[in-house]
């Protein structure tokens, strides 16, 4: 670049700002849009709830639940909501964070692990504010913020038990993104029930590294087949590539975070779904009674969080799902501890 | 270790580095004509991201995974037009227009992706397809010769661009254009029709290599290529500005993604050395670069426009 | 390559320019972010979006109060701190577009740095914080560009894979030895340090705004920068090498040294801005969710676009950062207002880019002509 010019640049880049500025501010002052209000009846005020999530609103996965949950209480609860998504970035998502609660959103669900220093920080600014964070336990001792996590381990101990009944070749596979979260307790429930079922099992498991590197997961679903593992399972959004790999030599698939029956029909014996319903639901329920936080949320099998859906398109033997189902009646009821 | 020494771990791994080197060598290629005509193409990476959306979009739309990739070729080829201009008939430096188009593809690839595609759902992937007689070559068949149709068609473009680099007219006028193209143009040959030309082919290719790793993948999500795109234009280096090199730099490059993979999903790599242990392929990549570097000499106008009366 | 500057130094400047220079150099950066925000209007258009909407959106979201303002400062912040760095690099045509990793491993030693030496005043842990930040990245730095100089390993292709072996050393370390094994969980742990010692903290300047004294000192790097590379026999040889290194051979520049330094100096920036990132944030920790972009926000490659668009001056680069650490702070605004997601904000850069550097070929023909046939100098430099 020719040193000399820029020093020219001050002028244009003036008339660039008050370029802009004009045809901003010649525009009338609009609405904003994030409004999805409903008919409501009068009595009751409508909560202002934002969703800050690290990917996108259709990611078959994690943020998915979360949003359909939102979308599907919007009504009954008298939920007006805005939804920040694909926020991976952890300093923007606190900027947006920071903005909604300064704008008096009631409710903030900074959808992800890696958000709660940034909600930790942002808490006591305004008080008035709920947050929520998860997966995780924490709610830093702080009265307005709520935490959640999903015990995903106990979906994976139901799935992991009955994919080694299923497994002839007493080899089943596991994989994983990072080793944190909601996704390692995943991992760790699954091998836990697997060897629950088969002492002598083989249950390899694999963090490929990335939550959004689909090759990878899909090439270590072919290094388990190839060291005979005939059952597959694993926990992010990027497994799509692997259940292709079990679509093509026709394995059965277990899934969770959402429903994965879509994706291969014929091989998802059954997923675990979060439902966050409840634990939303009870949130608005203490925000409307005037607490503000304080409380941790766990998705489990035995409160409604976690279901296990057994995929109608897989012809799964009826000795293994009525296994399953009597894992998770003793998983409900606390007759099974769930390593963690 | 026991686990990893058995035919059918050992063979799945190699197919896998096979399949997985696909996409890169489909980039790589393209970039290495480019790149001996004397125009580097770093929006590699975006132009794969562009494709693999098409790819996927039109898969999702149609059902019809030729029409497909054909989808995911033309983008390349819309993105070479635009890339052409730049570089070569307004002669801006390519190194940082690149990173331009680059930054270009990742925002809009994701951005249409939110848009446009409502439920994500897995496109059909493509099958893989036995090669008579050679697929039964215990091991090696299993390895080599039951890919898909664009893992052959990549390898089989290796042998295509060194003879047409090297005993074509037409690729005696890319190398001219690349080593001195005031020469060529005494001589009467358009450099600019010449470099117009290369890098058309590389970013069409480029297109093939996004629509490559999209069917492989069977589905899209934001930043796909995971910097693929940047990794193959490291290969044309590493490859020595030659087909053939650039196939053994992504063959190697895949074998090291796959190995690593495999040892760590059958627990030779415990668990607690899973991060480290996937810093081997990039490793492994500018360690043999250190040993090999000195000996190559890059085409010798690289990244340089050419203007009469230089 | 790039950041070759064919232009003779400032000094030799025609004064007699014509009219084509004149509109070519006064509006050449203006022009490309207009086109660029007009393709991005007609990218809203096919979105649905009322385009005046959306950038209503953006610019209060930027631009308009005091914590919109802070919040862009300190974006910009880290952006600048990349930005100085690629000029110092470009200008002696080391293309260094491993800022990403740079910025990972100087915000990894500035929080290892903290963590270690938590009782330390403020006075002194903070300076302390952004040297080892500025440390971490010039070691990252100096890799490259000592590949570069003594192997002829090409810069791009290392600092390429540097940034995916920087990834995962961040996942490694914040997920083992730098973890916070104080969390209070009960499925596991958080990849992330601990609340980092507030004395290391980077503080407020404006009560009530995200200005943090980061973004002070990201000015005054700017500044030094400036004077370094014009004003100093350092700066001369790192601008001549960029020139030709045949030519700074010849007049007796250690051209391979210049080249390391070049790059570990360009590194040491991204190094600061990493640590800029860890300890300006509103988190205080560092926080990993696997990818380097979760850390970075991409500033290793918007921090290219900032220098470009700073015509690769540091101090010109002050100005750009600021503009499109408002972009980006206003594209979080314009999804919460519109729902388009800021990806397009990418898009845009992207355009910039692209835009900046065609014209560039203009204007330099417009000069040539204007100084012909006084000067015939190569427009290829590097």
């Amino acid at each position: 670049m020719p040193t000399h010019l820029t020093r020219k640049v001050a002028v244009p880049l003036a008339a660039v700002a008050m370029a802009l500025t004009l045809a901003v501010g010649s525009s009338s002052a609009t609405t904003r849009t994030s409004a999805t209000s409903n008919a409501r009846p009068s009595s009751i005020k409508v909560l202002r709830v934002a969703l800050v999530a690290p990917s996108a609103t259709n990611d078959l996965a994690f943020t998915e639940s979360m949003y359909n949950a939102l979308e599907a209480l919007k009504v009954s609860q008298h939920l007006q909501i805005s939804v920040s998504e694909n926020e991976f970035v952890v300093a923007d998502a606190a900027n947006v964070i920071r903005q909604y609660a300064s704008e008096g959103y009631n409710l903030i669900l900074a959808h992800g692990s890696q958000y709660g220093s940034t909600v930790e920080a942002l808490a006591p600014q305004f008080p008035k504010v709920s947050f929520a964070w998860g997966t995780a336990a924490s709610t830093f001792g702080m009265k307005n913020i709520f935490a959640y996590e999903a015990a995903s381990n106990e979906g994976g101990y139901v799935q992991g038990y009955m994919g080694a009944m299923l497994s002839k070749s007493h080899v089943v596979g596991v994989i994983g993104p990072i080793a944190t979260g909601d996704a390692k307790l995943y991992v760790d429930g699954f091998v836990a029930g697997a060897k629950a079922e088969d002492k002598k099992i083989t249950a390899h498991q694999v963090y490929t590294g990335s939550f959004s590197d689909d090759s990878l997961m899909a090439t270590a679903a072919k290094t388990f087949v190839s060291d005979g593992a005939d059952v597959l399972t694993g926990s992010s959004q990027s497994v799509v590539g692997a259940i292709g790999v079990a679509k093509a030599d026709h394995l059965p698939w277990f899934g969770t975070q959402w429903t994965q029956a879509v994706l291969a029909p014929k091989n998802v014996v059954s997923s675990q779904l979060y439902n966050w319903k409840p634990t939303l639901i009870a949130m608005i329920k203490d925000i409307r009674a005037g607490k503000r936080g304080g409380a941790t949320y766990v998705l489990k099998l035995g409160n409604g969080g976690e279901q296990i859906q057994f995929n109608p398109g897989y012809k799964l033997a009826k000795s293994i799902k009525a296994k399953g189902l009597a894992l998770i009646k003793a998983i409900e009821h606390n007759k099974i501890k769930v390593p963690t | 270790m026991a686990h990893f020494f058995t035919y059918a771990v050992l063979t799945s791994t190699v197919a896998a580095a096979i399949a997985l080197s696909s996409s890169f060598l489909f980039a790589a290629l393209g970039e290495t004509m480019g790149q001996r005509s004397g125009v580097i193409n770093l929006g590699v990476d975006g132009i794969m991201l562009l494709s693999a959306f098409a790819t996927y979009f039109t898969a999702l739309k149609t059902g019809d995974l030729l029409y497909a990739v054909l989808a995911g070729a033309g983008v390349g080829l819309v993105m070479g037009f635009v890339t052409a201009f730049i570089s070569v008939t307004l002669k801006a430096e390519q190194g940082i227009s690149g990173i331009g188009v680059y930054l270009f593809g990742l925002g809009l690839s994701d951005l249409l992706f939110l848009r446009l595609v409502g439920t994500p759902l897995p496109i059909s992937q493509l099958s893989p397809i036995g090669i008579p007689l050679l697929d039964r070559i215990p091991a090696v068949g299993a390895m080599f010769f039951r890919q898909t149709i664009l893992v052959y068609l990549a390898f089989l473009l290796v042998p295509v661009f060194t003879f047409v680099l090297n005993r074509t007219t037409y690729g005696l006028k890319i190398r001219a254009a690349g080593e001195n193209p005031s020469a060529a143009d005494t001589v009467g040959i358009s450099v600019a029709r010449i470099r117009w030309s290369t890098v058309l082919i590389g970013c069409t290719m480029a297109g093939l290599a996004g629509a490559a790793l999209l069917l492989y993948d069977g589905i899209f999500m934001e930043n796909l290529t995971q910097s693929e795109g940047f990794i193959a234009v490291a290969l044309v280096y590493f490859g020595a500005w030659r087909p053939l090199g650039v196939m053994g730099g992504s063959v190697l490059y895949g074998l090291a993604i796959a190995v690593v993979l495999s040892w760590k999903s059958l627990g030779i790599i415990p668990l607690s050395a899973s991060d480290l242990a996937a810093t081997a392929p990039a490793v492994i990549t500018v360690l043999t670069l250190l040993l090999v570097a000195r000996r190559f000499r890059q085409p010798a106008v690289l990244g340089k426009p050419y203007e009469r009366g230089d | 390559m790039p950041g070759g500057d064919a232009e003779p130094p400032a000094g030799l400047a025609a004064r007699r320019v014509g009219w084509e220079t004149i509109i070519l150099s006064w509006f050449a950066l203006p022009a490309s972010l207009l086109a660029a925000l007009l393709l991005g209007a007609v990218m809203m258009l096919l979105l649905s979006v009322n385009p005046i909407s959306g950038y209503h959106a953006l610019f209060d979201g930027a631009f308009v109060g005091s914590y919109a303002l802070g919040a862009s400062a300190a974006r910009a912040g880290p952006l600048l701190f990349v930005g100085v760095g690629i000029c110092i690099s470009f200008r002696a045509s080391m293309f260094n577009i491993g800022g990403e990793g740079q910025l990972a491993m100087g915000g990894l030693a500035s929080a290892a740095t903290a963590l270690a030496l938590p009782g330390l005043p403020s006075f002194v842990l903070i300076p302390l914080v952004l040297l080892a930040g500025a440390a971490g990245g010039a070691g990252w730095g100096a890799i490259p560009g000592a590949f570069k100089a003594y192997f002829n390993v090409n810069e791009i292709l290392s600092t390429i894979m540097l940034n995916l072996v920087a990834v995962q050393l961040m996942n490694y370390l914040l997920a083992g030895p730098l973890v916070d094994t104080t969390q209070n969980s009960t499925f596991g742990l958080i990849p992330e340090t601990r609340l980092l010692p507030h004395s290391s903290w980077l503080p407020i300047l404006i009560p009530g705004t995200q200005l943090n004294l980061g973004v002070l000192i990201a000015v005054l790097v700017a500044g030094a920068s400036y004077v370094l590379l014009w004003h100093t026999g350092l700066g001369f040889r790192l601008r001549a090498v960029g020139m030709s290194r045949e030519a700074s051979n010849y007049a007796g520049i250690k051209v391979k040294r210049t080249m390391v330094l070049a790059m570990t100096l360009s590194g040491a920036m991204c190094g600061m801005g990493g640590a800029m990132l860890v300890f300006g944030s509103l988190a205080h920790r560092m926080v990993t969710d696997g990818s380097l972009t979760g850390f970075t926000g991409s500033d290793g490659f918007n921090g290219i676009v900032v220098a470009l668009f700073g015509g690769l001056s540091p101090l010109w680069s002050i100005v750009s950062s600021f503009l499109f650490g408002g972009l980006l702070t206003g594209g979080d605004a314009l999804q919460v207002a519109t729902g388009v997601p800021p990806d397009l904000v990418t898009t845009l850069e992207g355009l910039v880019v692209v835009f900046v550097v065609s014209l560039e070929y203009m204007r330099r023909r417009a000069r040539a002509s204007s100084l012909a046939p006084a000067s015939s100098a190569s427009r290829d430099g590097g």
